[in-house]
């Protein structure tokens, strides 16, 4: 009985996730291309270019939950070791997501420049069985804006 | 108050330095919430429920530090950094911090 419920999730997390993953993948490509605009650095200092510029402290975040089948896939790799495809994905969605929810707050203040961006990833459920397995990621940085005054 | 996570701002000079300043809150999150949650645990998905959570916090914890930096007489906060650890199953602490500066 219990190795009928497992199969059943296992193929409902392969189909729901597989489809979940390819509208969220299709989202964060449209989107990308909405916000090619706004340019993201990781540089510490703005370009020397720059004259009088406001700042503002910009972040954007996201919480996405691995599939059944992603977290029976990645119980066996850690046996034996290896690449994670199914959480490496996970994690690119996520980083992506992060990036692009920072840069359309960047556009809201009308700044076409983030710099000093730092991520920060956080498993929520750890390791603990039985808890919500998900991922946050986090994108901040500092948007710059042409001067108002 | 003007919060950045440069180290310095461009076109305007650092006039005093008042130190580290630093907000923090712990979450727990409500169990109607994680029905929903367990559910998107099966078919994946964002958890948007968890981003609100963490983002919610995230604002408090920014708020805090607003505060003891406005409390050191600071009109600046520079270098903000964020840091998140999950201190039992189900919680997690927000931490922001920085340097609290005065800006010419």
């Amino acid at each position: 009985m219990d190795l009928i419920v497992f199969a059943i999730l296992f193929v409902v997390g392969y189909f729901a996730g597989r489809w979940t993953e390819r509208r969220h993948y299709a989202s964060i490509r449209e989107r990308e291309e909405q916000l090619a605009g706004v340019l993201v650095f990781t540089n510490r200092f703005p370009p020397a270019s720059t004259t009088r510029v406001e700042t503002g402290l910009v972040s954007g975040s996201v919480v996405i939950s691995e599939d059944f089948f992603k977290g029976v896939v990645a119980g066996l790799y850690s046996l034996v070791g290896g690449r994670i495809r199914s959480y490496e994905s996970l994690l690119d969605r996520a980083r992506r997501e992060a990036v692009l929810r920072m840069k359309s707050e960047a556009q809201k203040l009308g700044s076409g420049m983030v710099i000093n961006v730092k991520f920060q990833t956080f498993a929520i459920g750890g390791r603990n069985p039985g808890t919500i397995k998900g991922v946050e990621m986090l994108a901040y940085g500092t948007a710059l804006s042409p001067a108002r005054r | 108050m003007l919060l950045s996570s440069l180290e310095v701002v461009p076109g305007r000079r650092v006039t005093k330095h008042l130190g580290l300043v630093q907000g923090s809150t712990v979450r727990a999150k409500h169990v109607g919430k994680d029905l929903f949650a367990s559910l998107k645990n099966i078919i994946g998905g964002e958890l948007k429920a968890y981003t609100e959570l963490l983002q919610e916090s995230r604002v408090e914890a920014v708020e805090r530090m607003v505060k003891q930096a406005e409390a050191a007489g600071a009109n600046a906060v520079l270098n903000i950094r964020f840091a998140t650890s999950s201190i039992t199953q189900g919680a997690a602490e927000i931490l922001a911090y920085g340097t609290a500066v005065t800006l010419e």
